[in-house]
């Protein structure tokens, strides 16, 4: 089943192979800086001092401090690091999420039809229909009061934001898939609808979901930046969160302060560039209407005879009909 | 080489495995959305309709005729895949009857151990993403008859059976990797898995190479033989129905027209559709030439099917009392016009205004205007006289001027019923021929 | 059936060696691999053979449609003027004046969104500019009605038309040109057996009216025999006998033609045969004859040498080493001769 599902991607060529690749190695970096995050920072993401040494307000980068400090008299190098750690968290557990429900709710949806169908889709439409950013403010204002302002909150928050993509691009593949004659040579032997679902649709509608996630994930971190730049998204001590290191340091900014911004700024455009290059190349190599199959150069070996009559035609590899 | 079973023929015992009484299958029509947002009535499809037959045990039933004349509907009624408007399927089980058209959903999910079906298109009948062997003994599974290694052996027995040997080779493949007529031997192993007693077979072999035809219908007779399958076999190909059944029905727009023992039907069809279809078969027989009168135009709309006897329009044997009415005359106009010249046609067709109000069906049609009616019943005259034998014109009550233009008024038709006839059952007024006509559904 | 020739006039096409090979990773597809045929005016030729042994492939080559990525060479002659030198442009112009072809679903070819007599002007605007539009209307108007299809649906959508009708109108489209030459890829798969015998009914009268010849593909002997005049049949890119359609059925010289015939079901069948194994992969087919894995009759010279196309007594001509053999053409040595005893062909091996 992996095998199948990895196939397509080792086969890819060309541009989309060129666009896993640098997605996955950007990516890639960004994975190993949150995994080890504790080893390779000097400080902690709130730490103000090291061995009570406090540490020194707005210093530009040294050897010391490589991205230097800011206001808060954080290092910004590990603020970065540490960040990575939170965008990852909360993108898997966002993306995760989304795309649990999503998917069974789009199943579910497509394959049932009728009131459950419609008010679903109405609902869903009606998320879809609002601005993304909006409406993970509105459920992360909810949620943090529920949940107060933790990853875990923020990653509901954007949760919610997904789902309708998901449960749109499954349901409506559920629905056509729903009429394919081996659901109903399915139901001929006797399966139940939840075996139905579960064996004979969902491996056949979720073929998109991944390509879905990778171009969501990217989305979701700049929503969450958003949400921590506008102040909503996670709270300063609950982890280090670039939109806000963002915020706090736009003042700095304006008086030719540069490093407290640049840094995490950056980090947010590679990660996305990342996760969108991997987006787009999952897409080519898995939207067969995208890829271009190479064309083959045909040799024709020359034939022996050209002359006329039907005795000079000979074999395809050249050698002759002879008698 | 294998030939057909005569022995079947003779050891079919009479008891009746079905008893399908006047069923009917209706499908609601989707009509646009805005009819279905204003809750408007968009008709229904006729897909069976007022269909009896007795299915016996051993035997192998024929459904045969065009598209659409839901012959796979009939099929899928028989398993309990489509809930029936009216009608009963009652199915005599080893544990004594039932009516599957009133089971419950988890009633039928038990009888579908006995009831299996194999479908047209075998590139679609099996899971793209679920492997040979999961496939093909999925039904072991839901039924919890077998697991484990019992299971894999079971699955491995049926492929062999199938002809998919050595087994090994194919448990791990996905359908995509398996040729056509491989998967159908794959999807008659799933059928077969679980011993069933009756086996529907749409169209099994109508998508494959014309090589593979062949191989698969020996294969359906070798598994009838040693399982005792009793098949109904559906097909548009009369000479594969010829070769492989027992009895054949044939069916139009929803219909049964005539049923009876094969050698019986194809030695002397009397509907005169089972006529026609056999008169369309071209054959690979340098003896056997083009035929003759080919019935005219295509099988009608479904969710309007013809005034009296369905088939009347088409019928090179219709009389007066088959049903006439206003869309056959639409059809006499068009046909004419083929025959005339354009300017020929601008005039007429002037004359005679839009046809479009014949489409409604009715047995009064009026053409023309008040002012003109004098002239078109004179072209309707004309018409006439080009081919008087044309049995619409038997079917005409009269024709009137009018006020409104010419009226032309059809005599009452008669819907016959399907009758008892030298040792076949036909639904048309000329079989039998000694019985006198009524009326037997009127047709309003 | 008489093949109404003016004896002055050569073949309108004629096609010989010609050999067609597509590109793919595994390397060159053999699709069609040196065929030679002509086809006289008013002709009728039907082409036959199992499922992927290239009959489509060289009913696009005769009108120069392939796709991209496909080679051709031989020799193809239209009139006395040879199409594989003509340029991608001459050869579009050619088409539907002189060369037309009538496609099996007819649905996706026609433009929903026009109306028929717009798809009739369209097609005589762009090919005989110059036409009134009166006289466009009673060009297509003529060919409708000889397709049995009444003016009143003139004005009408693709949608409005039963599937029958649509095949026929696709006929007429390609009709209302008049051209010489026709290549019909199973026009008649995907209708009913009484619509199909109307169409067939109409092709067979085709050449009465237009003069026009016709390639006609199908996957059915059956509409071979009713409606052509001469039958080719083809094997894995072959064409492996040729000759008078009633000739060839009712005394075929190949063994795949015979074969062929003896597993059609058809009404006079009583008992099943078919041809073991499968058609062979195009891009390394077997050498020698390349049907002779799978031929009843195989000798060992078929293994080991190509037969050449001969003409046979019959009339017919076929490219088989056993009915060179059999007509006394040959003399083969008793090794030669010697059966091929065959690989035992295992339901693995079946299409
Ligand atoms: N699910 C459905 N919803 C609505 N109408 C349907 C449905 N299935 C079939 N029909 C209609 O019912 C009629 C009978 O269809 P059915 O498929 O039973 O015919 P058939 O004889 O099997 O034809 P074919 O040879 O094309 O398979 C047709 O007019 C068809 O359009
Ligand atoms: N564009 C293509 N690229 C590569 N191979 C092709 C292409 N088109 C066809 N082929 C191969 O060429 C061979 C001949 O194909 P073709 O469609 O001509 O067969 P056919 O006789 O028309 O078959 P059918 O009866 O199924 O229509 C097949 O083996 C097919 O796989
Ligand atoms: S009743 Fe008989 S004759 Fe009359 S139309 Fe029907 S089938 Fe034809
Ligand atoms: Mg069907
Ligand atoms: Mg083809």
């Amino acid at each position: 089943m992996l095998s199948r599902l990895l196939g397509p991607i080792r086969s890819t060529t060309g541009t989309a192979r060129w666009l896993l690749v640098a997605g996955v190695a950007i990516t890639g970096v960004f994975v190993l800086m949150a995994l080890l995050a504790p080893w390779i920072t000097p400080t902690d993401f709130a730490q103000r001092s090291v061995d009570g040494v406090k540490l020194p307000k707005l210093a530009s980068p040294s050897g010391e401090h490589w991205f230097g400090t800011n206001d808060q008299f954080y290092d910004i190098f590990s603020r970065v690091v540490w960040g990575a750690r939170t965008a990852l968290t909360v993108i898997v557990l966002s993306v995760l999420f989304s795309l649990v429900i999503g998917v069974v709710l789009g199943l579910v949806s497509g394959y049932v039809g009728g009131w459950t169908d419609r008010l679903l889709v109405f609902l869903t439409d009606a998320l879809y229909a609002f601005p993304s950013l909006l409406l993970a403010i509105v459920f992360s204002f909810v949620l943090s009061n529920a949940l107060g302002g933790g990853v875990v909150a923020a990653a509901l928050s954007l949760t919610v934001v997904y789902i309708p993509q998901y449960f749109r691009v499954v349901r409506n593949t559920t629905v056509s898939a729903r009429e394919a004659t081996y659901v109903e040579a399915a139901r001929a032997i006797g399966a139940k609808d939840t075996t139905i679902m579960s064996r004979y649709l969902f491996g056949n509608v979720v073929q998109s979901v991944p390509v879905i996630g990778t171009l969501n994930a990217a989305d979701a971190l700049a929503t969450l930046a958003g949400l921590g730049f506008l102040g909503f998204g996670i709270q300063p001590n609950e982890a280090a969160e670039w939109g806000y290191d963002i915020e706090r340091a736009l003042d700095d900014a304006q008086a030719g302060v540069w490093w407290p911004a640049i840094f995490p700024g950056a980090a947010i455009a590679l990660l996305v560039i990342g996760l969108t290059l991997i987006g787009e190349g999952l897409n080519e190599t898995v939207n067969p209407a995208l890829r271009r199959r190479r064309l083959q150069e045909v040799v024709m070996p020359a034939r022996g005879l050209a002359t006329s009559g039907v005795a000079a035609a000979g074999t395809a590899d050249g050698t002759e009909g002879e008698r | 080489m294998p030939t057909k079973p005569e022995a079947t023929a003779t050891a079919v015992a009479s008891d009746s495995l079905f008893d399908v009484e006047e069923l009917e299958v209706h499908y609601d029509l989707r009509g646009g959305s805005l009819a279905r947002l204003f809750g408007r009535d968009t008709g229904v499809v006729r897909a069976v309709d007022g269909v009896s037959f007795q299915l016996r045990r051993g035997e192998v039933l024929g459904l045969v005729g065009e598209s659409g004349s839901g012959k796979t509907t009939l099929g899928r009624a028989l398993l309990g895949l489509v809930r029936p408007t009216s009608g009963a399927v009652r199915y005599h089980a080893g544990q004594g009857p039932v009516d599957i058209a009133t089971s419950s959903n988890r009633e039928l999910r038990g009888l579908r151990r006995e009831l299996q079906m194999v479908f047209q298109d075998p590139n679609a009948a099996l899971n793209p993403s679920m492997d040979i062997e999961t496939a093909v003994g999925h039904p072991l599974k839901i039924h919890g008859i077998a697991k484990g290694a019992e299971l894999r052996h079971r699955v491995a027995d049926a492929l062999e059976r199938v002809g998919l040997a050595p087994a090994e080779r194919y448990m791990s493949k996905y359908p995509s990797d398996l040729s056509g007529g491989q998967k159908q031997r794959a999807v008659l192993a799933r059928a077969v898995i679980l011993g069933p007693e009756l086996l529907v077979a749409d169209e099994p072999i109508s998508m494959l190479d014309m090589s593979v035809r062949a191989k698969i219908l020996e294969l359906m007779l070798g598994l009838k033989a040693d399982l005792g399958l009793t098949y109904v076999y559906i097909t548009h190909d009369l000479a594969s129905a010829k070769f492989f059944c027992d009895r054949v029905a044939i069916m139009y727009l929803g219909r049964i027209v005539e049923i009876g023992p094969t050698d019986e039907i194809f030695a002397s069809p009397k509907h005169p559709y089972t006529k026609a279809l056999l008169a369309a078969i071209p054959e690979p027989d340098p003896e056997r030439m083009v035929p003759r009168d080919l019935p005219r135009g295509e099988i009608p709309d479904a969710a309007k099917p013809p005034m009296g006897c369905h088939f009347h329009p088409r019928c090179p044997e219709a009389v007066a009392q088959c049903g006439w009415e206003s869309r056959d005359l639409r059809v006499l106009l068009e046909e004419h016009w083929t025959r005339r010249d354009p300017a020929a046609y601008e005039r007429e067709g002037d004359l005679v205004g839009s046809l479009d109000k014949l489409d409604t069906p009715a047995k009064e049609a009026t053409l023309g205007t008040g002012s003109s009616a004098a002239e078109v019943h004179q072209l309707l005259d004309r018409i006439r006289g080009e081919d008087p034998s044309e049995p619409l014109w038997s079917g005409v009550e009269e024709v009137v001027e009018g006020p409104d233009g010419v009226s032309v008024r059809f005599k009452a038709g008669v819907d016959p019923a399907l009758r008892q006839s030298d040792g076949v059952e036909v639904a048309c007024i000329h079989h039998p021929v000694s019985v006198t006509l009524e009326p037997a559904r009127g047709d309003g | 059936m008489s093949v109404p020739t003016t004896a002055s006039s050569g073949p309108v096409v004629r096609a010989e060696d010609v050999r067609v090979w597509y590109g793919t990773e595994r390397g060159p597809v053999r699709a069609v691999d040196g065929v030679t045929f002509d086809l006289r005016p008013g002709e009728i030729l039907g082409l036959v053979g199992e499922s992927g042994c290239g009959k489509s492939t060289l009913g696009r080559g005769l009108l120069g449609l392939l796709p991209d990525g496909a080679k051709m060479d031989g020799a193809l002659e239209f009139r006395g003027e040879n199409l594989l030198t003509l340029s991608k442009r001459e050869l579009a112009e050619r088409r539907g004046v002189d060369l037309g072809m009538i496609f099996q679903e007819p649905l996706t070819r026609l433009n929903p969104l026009m109306r028929i007599s717009e798809h009739f002007r369209e097609t005589l605007r762009t090919h005989e500019p110059g036409l009134s539009k009166a006289e466009m209307d009673r060009r297509a108007l003529d060919v409708l009605r000889r397709m049995g299809i009444p003016p009143t649906r003139y004005r009408s959508y693709p949608h409005e038309f039963s599937g029958g009708m649509r095949q026929r109108l696709m006929i007429a489209l390609a009709l209302v040109l008049r051209p010489a030459f026709v290549v019909a890829d199973e026009p008649t798969t995907a209708l009913d057996v009484l619509v199909e015998a109307q169409i067939i009914r109409i092709l067979h009268d085709l050449r009465r009216e237009f003069e026009t010849s016709l390639l006609l593909i199908t996957h059915n002997l059956g509409i071979v025999a009713e409606a052509c005049d001469r039958v080719a049949v083809m094997y894995a890119g072959e064409i492996v006998e040729i000759g008078d359609a009633r000739q060839v059925f009712s005394d075929p010289q190949h063994p795949y033609t015979r074969e062929l015939l003896r597993s059609t079901i058809s009404l006079s069948t009583t008992g099943l045969h078919y041809i073991p194994g499968a058609p062979p992969d195009l891009v390394e087919p077997p050498p020698a004859c390349k049907f002779h894995p799978r031929c009843p009759d195989a000798m060992q010279v078929c293994a080991t040498r190509w037969p050449a196309p001969v003409q046979l007594p019959a009339g017919s001509r076929a490219q088989c080493w056993a009915a060179e053999e059999r007509n006394r053409l040959i003399r083969l040595t008793e090794d030669e001769r010697r059966p091929l005893e065959r690989r035992e062909l295992s339901v693995a091996d079946e299409a």
